[in-house]
């Protein structure tokens, strides 16, 4: 009896030293979801992910400067009230707005016009121009507002989301997995490569460096068939027959009729300044 | 008379992968209620096999497989098996496969009819009589190996089952999770066969020792 006891608390001590253990290693991203995770996360996900398709439907639609100037102070809003971290808001911009540069940087010289200025011989043109940051904007404001509106929750949240709006089981299901899988897949990967290095080996532009990849990723494929395989048959010792039961119960709460109004507002002020 | 017979009885129980020799040729086995058996045998003497064919999850090539007094050939008649009979898997990466823990543990009995509430309800109970209810929402892929192997057994667990298939509980587990493990199992009142290559877990966690040699039970 009391060497059970004993167990229990040498059992009750690992956890909490798991637990601070995990804490550390987590804290930085922890902070920026309990922040977003505050505001956004009693709206029923269903309607962030209905809400940002339209957003990004009507912002795409918007022809003329003033409009756009609202939609992308909307979307600013947007992810500032979401309160996502500063860090992974830039970050996500640099990635979109790198891609981006060689189009935003070409466009005034290549579309035809009033010259604005002249570089090398080639002129720039004011439409060019016009374009370049049109373009930008409407990029920039539909990145935002999917940000502020999916981005403060897990993938997996969004996958039940767009199940529950009538994406096929099996999709639903491929993104579910491949959230979950991504990662054991990815220790897969650096182990055996760690495996390989320690024996020596060297990325070359060499047959020999590409018939190792190729039996590596050849590994990679039959090592997640095989687990395929075993978690099938630990889902079918469940009682899995095919289809995926889920936890939440959604219901219609204050906090989505809230979302709901500024969401209304938002498409009213778009609208009107597309008419004024 | 059903409460008598056994939960498991395999009588001259033979399979094979694809042709060639049998992993196991004949086997004849018995779990009673309350029993803690262990299972050992060299690598691939067909150890987790056997598992395997008592949950269903492959069929026998021969002999015959009781389960709670009735045979079991069909899907449907192992689909009732698996709601008594829980099987912890060697790799808890396989077996934890929802993105968090609570969805994961509710799984098995939102399999087998209850509502999200009740499912939701007995996840929670289960996560806290194991001393795991912090981790509840936590991401599956971000716990430590010891919390995947707890949270693991607690997805068996939840569906309340009758027995217990423990498939190398122990690997890879630190001091401090294998004594948390073993305080655990020990309070468990289901019967089990566990699986492990480890003496000193064995001693602690079983009292009856079935050997696999050459597919048979020695």
């Amino acid at each position: 009896m009391s060497e059970s006891t004993a167990a229990e608390t040498l059992a009750r001590e690992a956890l909490a030293d798991d637990l601070a253990f995990e804490r550390d290693r987590i804290l930085q991203p922890e902070i920026d979801e309990t922040r977003a995770r505050a505001v956004l996360a009693d709206v029923d996900p269903r309607l962030r992910v209905v809400m940002s398709f339209a957003f990004a439907a009507a912002v795409v639609a918007l022809d003329r400067p003033a409009p756009l100037v609202v939609a992308a102070a909307i979307a600013v809003g947007a992810v500032l009230a979401a309160g996502l971290g500063a860090r992974r808001l830039l970050r996500t911009l640099a990635a979109l707005d790198g891609s981006m540069a060689l189009v935003i940087a070409t466009l005034p010289f290549t579309t035809p016009g009033r010259p604005l200025i002249a570089l090398f011989g080639y002129g720039a043109s004011a439409e060019g121009l016009a374009r370049a940051v049109e373009i930008a904007l409407k990029a920039n404001a539909v990145a935002l507002m999917a940000l502020a509106l999916l981005g403060s929750s897990e993938l997996a949240e969004i996958g039940h989301a767009l199940r529950r709006l009538g994406l096929p089981a099996k999709l639903a299901a491929l993104l579910l997995m491949t959230v979950r899988y991504v990662e054991v897949l990815g220790r897969e990967y650096r182990r055996l490569r760690t495996a390989m290095t320690v024996r020596g080996f060297r990325m070359r532009c060499s047959l020999h460096t590409w018939r190792s990849l190729g039996h590596l990723f050849g590994m990679l494929f039959a090592r997640s068939f095989d687990r395929a395989a075993r978690i099938g048959a630990a889902m079918r010792c469940r009682g899995f027959d095919g289809s995926f039961p889920s936890l939440a119960e959604l219901a219609f709460t204050r906090s989505d009729a809230i979302f709901l109004g500024f969401a209304g507002g938002a498409f009213a002020a778009l609208l009107l300044a597309r008419l004024a | 008379m059903t409460s008598e017979a056994p939960i498991f009885r395999l009588t001259g129980v033979g399979f094979a992968y694809g042709p060639g020799r049998p992993v196991l040729d004949g086997v004849d086995f018995e779990l009673r209620a309350g029993e803690r058996v262990a299972l050992t045998g060299a690598n691939g003497s067909g150890k987790t096999t056997l598992f395997h064919l008592m949950m269903g999850l492959i069929r026998p090539r021969r002999g015959r497989i009781e389960a709670f007094g009735a045979p079991r050939a069909t899907e449907a008649d192992f689909f009732e098996v698996r709601a008594r009979v829980g099987l912890l898997f060697q790799d808890s990466d396989d077996q934890l496969f929802s993105p968090t823990v609570i969805e994961d543990v509710a799984f098995g009995p939102l399999n087998f009819g209850r509502s999200p509430k009740e499912a939701r309800a007995i996840a929670m109970e289960t996560l806290s009589t194991l001393g795991l209810a912090e981790l509840a929402r936590r991401a599956t892929h971000r716990l430590s190996g010891g919390q995947r192997r707890l949270v693991a057994l607690a997805t068996v667990l939840a569906m309340k089952p009758d027995a217990l298939l423990l498939d190398e509980p122990s690997a890879g587990l630190d001091e401090r999770n294998f004594a948390r493990l073993i305080a655990i199992l020990d309070r468990l009142p289901q019967a089990r066969i566990v699986i492990s290559h480890d003496a000193d877990f064995l001693a602690r966690a079983t009292s009856r020792h079935c050997r696999l040699v050459d597919g048979r039970i020695a």
